[in-house]
């Protein structure tokens, strides 16, 4: 049996296309290529952060069609034809009077100190919209336990917990 | 990462045949041990063969257990109605592993044959018989290259059937529900398809630490069975580990237990963290039967696995952890 997909030969880029907050976006990649280093490198979306490029500390977390994924370990090719969200395309596009909108979970981060650096940030809102989104946020210790895939190395984790936990009581997740 | 070629596989036989086709070549599913072990060059396939589009995902009832495809994700697995109902414990220890987003992308396959490891494993300046196997491995004139781990740190070390070429443990909570559960796994390769009892399909390192499993490098996991046990019961997944969540375990134990009037009439224990493979002895189970449920009962049933124990240097503390955890999830699983 003759397979449908043609093999890729190693050196060779192969032309992909990939789906970002509803965009379309048509590049050369190499099939080591991961989705982090692309959408950093190549997309110019430098939101999703490289923390431990191995799985372990969530900075790179996005979503795929609509699921938190490692985009560290993910590879771009591999990714074709699916809805791929990062922390930029979170928000709700155009302006409010003159200001740009915030996604509410993102205001929450702003007015419970859910940040120090701000490395992490992109990863944990990511989860955070997806704890939410999922029903994991029924109390501080559901959404410590479905937040464990983000590391805070400045331990925010007070202000985490307390913004994602202001967003469940409002009910104003996006 | 060296670079590879990429194949995209439709349907199985695609995939078995596509990896068939040059030497070198691993299949990937959610990448999420394999793109890891790749960045450390630990592994260095040619070809990468991905079989996430494959039609495998499905979850459904079979001759009264359940099927559940390989490619079926982790958290859709734990999340399923259908397991949940019949097989809590598998829900359990799925929950239990990796994070949310690990397990999004975790399938089951690639549970399975997430690799039985250690740091050493990991760091290629560092000897180790499982990523560099001695050159005559299997042969009687086998040389082991060396073990970072035996005279090295070994506090997450194996204490159960380790031999002295591996000490490393299986890291999987999976597995080991699924070795309380009888799971069959479903295989299929160019010589046709077979199914493997899940005690037999991970190994121990003997003089060939190399083998996590059974499988053929050319077979394709297709599923995973679940019978379904003749009577009810319940079950639970205890994990210890250095930090609440996010951790692999230390011990862990995957206990079912059918009590009727206070007396066992069925008992099923394996544990993870301690072997090279999830460790479950049903001749110890067969002793406990018609046996109260009890404390006294438990601990000897407990001391009975945990018999040959051997420890390292640094993880002595697992044999009587073990013994703990063990007693407490049958407790748990009896009141
Ligand atoms: C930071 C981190 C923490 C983790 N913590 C835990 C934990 O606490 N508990 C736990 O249990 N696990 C843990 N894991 C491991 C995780 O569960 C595994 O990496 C995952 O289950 C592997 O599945 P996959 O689909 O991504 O496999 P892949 O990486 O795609 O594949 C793994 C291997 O299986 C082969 N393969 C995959 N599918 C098939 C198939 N159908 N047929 C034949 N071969 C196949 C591949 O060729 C490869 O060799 C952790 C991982 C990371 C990165
Ligand atoms: S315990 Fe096994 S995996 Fe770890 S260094 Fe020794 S041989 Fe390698
Ligand atoms: S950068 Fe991906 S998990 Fe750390
Ligand atoms: S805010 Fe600095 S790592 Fe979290």
């Amino acid at each position: 049996m003759i397979p449908a997909e043609p093999a890729v030969d190693a050196t060779q880029k192969q032309a992909i296309t990939l789906k970002v907050n509803k965009k379309t976006y048509r590049l050369d990649a190499e099939p080591r290529e991961t989705l982090l280093d692309v959408l950093r490198e190549r997309l110019d979306l430098t939101g999703s952060k490289k923390g431990c490029d191995h799985g372990q500390c969530g900075a790179c977390t996005v979503h795929v069609d609509g699921r938190t994924a490692n985009a560290c370990l993910l590879l771009a090719v591999m990714q074709q034809g699916r809805e791929i969200t990062t922390i930029e395309g979170l928000a709700p596009a155009g302006k409010t009077n003159g200001q740009e909108q915030l996604h509410p979970l993102q205001a929450a981060f702003v007015k419970h100190d859910g940040l120090q650096c701000g490395y992490c940030t992109p990863g944990q809102i990511m989860s955070g919209v997806a704890v939410l989104r999922d029903g994991h946020a029924d109390s501080p210790a559901d959404i410590r336990e479905w937040m464990s895939g983000n590391i805070c190395r400045c331990g925010a984790y007070a202000g985490i917990v307390a913004a994602i936990e202001s967003v469940k009581k409002g009910d104003t997740i996006g | 990462m060296k670079s590879f070629s990429y194949a995209q596989a439709t349907k199985p036989a695609d995939a078995v045949q596509l990896l068939g086709a040059q030497p070198q070549s691993k299949f990937i599913a959610g990448g999420t041990n394999l793109v890891d072990l790749m960045k450390y060059a630990v592994e260095n396939p040619d070809r990468l063969v991905d079989i996430s589009h494959l039609d495998l995902a499905k979850i459904e009832p079979a001759n009264g257990g359940l099927r559940i495809g390989a490619l079926a994700r982790n958290s859709d697995v734990a999340a399923n109605a259908l397991v949940q109902k019949q097989f809590p414990l598998l829900a359990e220890a799925l929950l239990a592993g990796a994070s949310p987003q690990l397990r999004n992308m975790a399938t089951m396959g690639g549970n399975l044959l997430q690799r039985t490891r250690c740091n050493y494993f990991y760091d290629v300046s560092q000897p180790c018989n499982k990523r560099t196997p001695g050159r005559d491995a299997g042969d009687a004139a086998f040389r082991p290259t060396g073990c970072g781990a035996i005279g090295g740190y070994n506090r997450i070390h194996a204490i159960l059937g380790s031999s002295e070429s591996c000490i490393a443990t299986n890291p999987s909570d999976m597995n080991v529900a699924l070795a309380a559960l009888d799971a069959v796994v479903q295989v299929t390769g160019p010589n046709g398809s077979r199914s493997i009892p899940i005690l037999e399909f991970h190994r121990l390192p003997g003089t060939t630490p190399q083998r996590d499993t059974v499988l053929e490098d050319n077979e394709l996991i297709t599923a995973i069975d679940l019978p379904t046990s003749a009577v009810g019961g319940k079950s639970h997944y205890l994990k210890v580990r250095d930090r609440a969540s996010y951790a692999f375990a230390l011990v862990s134990v995957a206990a079912r237990l059918v009590t009727q009037n206070g007396m066992i009439r069925e008992a099923r224990i394996a544990l993870g963290g301690v072997a090279h493979k999830p460790w479950r002895l049903p001749v110890v189970e067969q002793t406990m039967v018609g046996k109260p449920a009890t404390e006294a009962t438990f601990r000897t049933a407990a001391q009975a696995l945990l018999a040959g124990a051997k420890p390292h240097e640094h993880n002595a503390f697992k044999i009587q952890l073990a013994e703990n955890a063990i007693i407490r999830a049958l407790q748990t699983v009896s009141s």
